[in-house]
């Protein structure tokens, strides 16, 4: 069996070679992430080379969220240079939804409160028509129990500290939900953004932690089988 | 035009401020790439994410102002001579500190070779999206964050640090 890796560098780099940093970064299509891992499953030197690309991942993160955020002057700026643009005006060739906003958008406030107080006042009397008509012909009445899946996955721990240490992390393709549920109350980790490419910010605890502590932690957690990477983030 | 800008003003920021290496440039270039998306919201067809259509107009931007700067220059010599001057490779060994030196190195990247690798990895920009932004084909995609790559494992071993590849 020829190994997909190639040892000498002068060499071309193999197709599936090529693709591992996509894998790593989970954007590959399907296909693609089958065929790379099925390479790794036999190539020892390709998941040689595939764990040195999972480091430069994670160092690349690192180093870029280390970079923090514009200051408020570039918005300032921003928006100071549009309020100076020429007023705009659209094409004609709108769809209808388009119109519809746009007719919306061309009432005064006034008339928009004004408008908006009638309908409200409209739907109340309707609804309580429909009622009293519920009321007089109904005898029996019921419950429903449901469950809300939008909810975001979030524990408010209450009182945080200063600054509780904060991790992105990417869990395996085949986590849980009750899985991660888990491992978030065992870490005492809430979700505070996420799944932005896949990856979830997560706070651990409500205390400050030292820098060996924080690597303790990730090292724990990078342990985990649900978790396929996790970053010290500031 | 808030909601876009607060959903990727800091990604826009920390990619041109990896191009451009300097914060009030880096600063400048958002408004500008905010701007002009404001100008062209109409000719946003929508056939790829909007991310990836704000990266290639912050790319097209900061090669723009650097091309202005003339006291900066593209080649390699140039990104390493900057990088160098402050805590280079060696130091972070010193440091026993392989992250740190990961990051330098990372710092020390040819502009090139520094844009392909934040967009696969940080960005997590596929192949194709990477193509769009950079205005490259595919497989020179694939090649050059290969090569960017290799080179990376060449700073490392240089500054004393052996990986196992390649």
């Amino acid at each position: 069996m020829m190994a997909a890796s190639k040892i000498m560098l002068d060499q071309e780099p193999s197709e599936i070679e090529l693709l591992l940093p996509w894998h790593a970064a989970g954007t590959l299509n399907p296909r693609d992430a089958r065929r790379v891992e099925e390479a790794l499953a036999r190539d020892p030197e390709l998941a040689k080379q595939y764990a040195v690309i999972r480091e430069e991942y994670a160092g690349t993160i690192a180093l870029n969220e280390s970079l923090g955020a514009p200051s408020a002057r570039a918005m300032t700026k921003l928006f100071a240079a549009i309020d100076g643009e020429p007023a705009r005006h659209p094409s004609r060739s709108l769809s209808l939804s388009t119109r519809v906003s746009e007719f919306f958008a061309s009432l005064s406030p006034r008339t928009l409160a004004w408008s908006a107080s009638l309908g409200a006042l409209a739907l109340l009397l309707q609804a309580a028509v429909i009622g009293a008509v519920l009321v007089k012909s109904q005898s029996a009445s019921f419950q429903t129990a449901s469950l809300s899946m939008n909810q975001p996955i979030t524990r408010d721990l209450g009182g945080a500290a200063t600054t509780p240490p904060r991790a992105l992390v990417r869990f395996a393709p085949d986590a849980r939900v009750a899985d991660i549920t888990a491992l978030l109350d065992s870490y005492q980790a809430s979700i505070v953004d996420g799944a932005k490419g896949g990856m979830f910010r997560l706070q651990f605890g409500s205390r400050p932690m030292s820098k060996d502590e924080i690597t303790g932690l990730m090292n724990k957690l990078q342990s985990e089988k649900i978790v396929s990477l996790a970053v010290a983030t500031p | 035009m808030q909601v876009l800008y607060g959903r990727h003003h800091v990604r826009v920021f920390r990619f041109g401020l990896r191009l451009v290496r300097d914060e009030q440039v880096a600063e400048d270039l958002i408004s500008e790439v905010f701007l002009d998306v404001w100008r062209q919201a109409g000719k946003f067809e929508g056939r790829s994410a909007v991310s990836t259509w704000l990266l290639a107009i912050t790319r097209f931007k900061a090669l723009s102002a650097l091309r202005r700067r003339k006291d900066v220059e593209l080649d390699d010599e140039a990104a390493n001579a900057i990088e160098d001057s402050s805590d280079d490779p060696e130091v972070a060994v010193q440091k026993k500190d392989t992250s740190d030196a990961l990051r330098k190195c990372l710092t020390s990247l040819s502009a090139d070779h520094r844009e392909i690798v934040d967009l696969v990895y940080y960005h997590e920009k596929s192949v194709e999206e990477v193509a769009e932004i950079v205005g490259i084909p595919e497989n020179t995609v694939k090649t050059r964050l290969f090569y960017a790559r290799k080179k990376l494992a060449e700073l490392l071993k240089a500054a004393g640090i052996e990986r196992g590849w390649p």
